[in-house]
């Protein structure tokens, strides 16, 4: 996986949040406040915006420009969480041209650990980290078994949307939906649905490379 | 919808440069969303930085001015500034004796002002940070993000910033600030929703006769609905929420706030109910303030918020200020 693989990834982020802001605004709106597509779409479209002006030379770099591009544009939580996240992220694959399945679970495992360290969420809470945990854990298994590229992403979305809708009955204990205590309890936490798309996105972005 | 707007994406940007256009001691750092005191740095005066979604006007760029903030960061609407703006608001503002944070109590606010505070240390500025958080609608706070901060900021700000004002360090305005938080609760109630101007339709729907208990000031739903009562048996559920919290006694501030749609004359209303509640429990409202100062954009509805005074705090309190928010005494 070379620096346009990446770079696919990242702006195939941003079409695909350009196109969900409306739901994920809503998610947002029935337990937080409101704002979550507006933020990561303007996000996202500064982070396309970044990597077209000064495209960056490695896989790694093109994550770091992302986080902090994220860090600088989002506000709120998310931007913070996600800007760790890609930092983190892209301090893991260092200055390689070229990032194999390892260091790709690697990298992600970083992420995970960013947001983590951050936003102290853990699994449960009704949080991003419900999404990124299993299907994290899902393919750093799937890669030490030794299988496919497309099995090993298949396994690390299918877990990830399987832990976006696990957050549809749990209480949130994290963010600002936590204030609503058991009225949470029924909707899809706006942050997990994000990080779904996320991944989803690596997954096409890695597969649809030739 | 209807908005006095231009563009949904441009409504922050516009509302800066009309703050600053009608007070010209402010100075706008229009690039960084951050207004500033024209006489900003001050030698040798603990600066004072505040900061957070936009939406809850005069919150905070109103109350930039003498006695009060030094400089306010305003994120989009609703969604807390990012490290940039603060670390730009933190630099305006040192004068040589540290700069004090006054962060609410929310997710984004925290990480945000906290990556803030770290470029801030890079650059050898030292940052003190006090976090508000008055909200006792917010029960099991323990497994919860924490009691949320709303009204007593206002408080903070004031009280902080006129021992800031005396050339006090910034380990004193920094307790100072935190004693004010820990004397003071809040809690709110809306009579409707608010609409943000990106989304276009109301945050919540509320049937004609409901109304919600212990909002926050984003149009977050809140811990419970009920049906409208009367003022009087409003100010009873609002004011035992926070003697509950904090027994009353001996003189107090107190602010009845509006949440950006309700008439002044209601939160007069609510005024007389709130003081008599507060003097038939054995204390007395010295102080006062009643009109909109922390908002959440057009929602119908107030707030209460209950400091317990000392002479210190209420000396600071009555201490001359001048900003486009409060204004007394100069």
């Amino acid at each position: 996986m070379d620096t346009d693989v990446f770079r696919a990834w990242i702006t195939d982020i941003a079409t695909v949040i350009r196109e969900q802001r409306d739901h994920l605004t809503q998610l947002d709106a029935a337990i937080g406040d409101a704002d979550h597509g507006a933020n990561l779409d303007r996000g996202f479209t500064a982070v396309a915006a970044a990597l077209e002006a000064d495209p960056p030379a490695s896989p790694g770099a093109v994550l770091t420009l992302t986080g902090r591009t994220l860090i600088s544009k989002v506000g709120g939580a998310s931007g913070p969480l996600y800007g760790t996240a890609f930092r983190r992220a892209g301090k893991s694959l260092g200055d390689t041209s070229d990032v194999d399945l390892t260091a790709l679970a690697a990298a992600l495992e970083a992420a995970l650990g960013g947001i983590q360290q951050l936003g102290a969420a853990k699994e449960g809470d009704k949080t991003m980290v419900d999404v990124l945990a299993p299907a994290t854990s899902a393919f750093s298994k799937a890669v030490a078994e030794g299988q496919s590229a497309a099995d090993a992403l298949g396994a690390l979305v299918a877990a990830a949307q399987a832990g976006a809708e696990a957050t549809v009955s749990m209480q949130a204990l994290k963010g600002r939906a936590s204030y609503l205590g058991p009225r949470s309890v029924g909707h899809e936490d706006p942050g997990a649905a994000s990080s779904a798309l996320i991944l989803a996105a690596l997954r096409d972005a890695v597969l649809a490379s030739p | 919808m209807k908005k006095l707007i231009n563009a949904p994406d441009d409504v922050v940007t516009d509302a800066l440069a009309g703050l600053a256009a009608a007070h010209p001691s402010l100075r706008l750092d229009a690039e960084n969303k951050v207004v500033i005191r024209g006489d900003a740095p001050r030698p040798n005066k603990v600066g004072l930085v505040s900061g957070g979604g936009s939406g809850h006007e005069p919150l905070h760029g109103g109350f930039v001015g003498y006695g009060m903030l030094d400089a306010a960061c305003a994120g989009e609407v609703f969604t807390s500034p990012v490290p940039d703006q603060m670390l730009a608001a933190t630099q305006a503002v040192n004068g040589g004796a540290g700069v004090l944070h006054i962060v609410k109590n929310y997710t984004g606010d925290i990480l945000n002002f906290q990556l803030a505070a770290e470029l801030a240390d890079d650059e050898g500025i030292e940052v003190v940070s006090v976090v508000v958080n008055d909200d006792v609608a917010v029960q099991d706070s323990l497994y919860t993000a924490g009691r949320r901060g709303v009204g007593a900021t206002v408080f903070v700000e004031k009280i902080a910033g006129a021992l800031a004002e005396e050339g006090a360090s910034l380990a004193d305005v920094a307790a100072v600030a935190r004693e004010v938080n820990e004397r003071s609760r809040s809690f709110g109630v809306a009579l409707t929703s608010c609409t943000l101007p990106a989304v276009g339709k109301p945050s919540f729907e509320l049937a004609e006769s409901e109304i919600e208990l212990g909002i926050g000031i984003h149009g977050e739903p809140g811990r419970e609905r009920t049906t409208i009562t009367t003022a009087h048996n409003l100010a009873g559920t609002v004011m035992d929420a926070i003697a509950d919290d904090m027994p009353l006694s001996g003189d107090v501030l107190v602010m009845v706030n509006g949440m950006g749609g309700t008439p002044l004359m209601e939160l007069y209303v609510m005024f007389a109910e709130v003081q008599r509640y507060i003097e038939g429990h054995g204390a007395r409202v010295a102080r006062n303030l009643v009109g909109n100062y922390i908002t959440s954009l057009d929602m119908q509805g107030f707030s209460v918020t209950v400091t317990q005074l000392t002479d210190t705090l209420t000396r600071l309190w009555d201490a001359p200020v001048d900003t486009p928010g409060l204004r007394w005494g100069r």
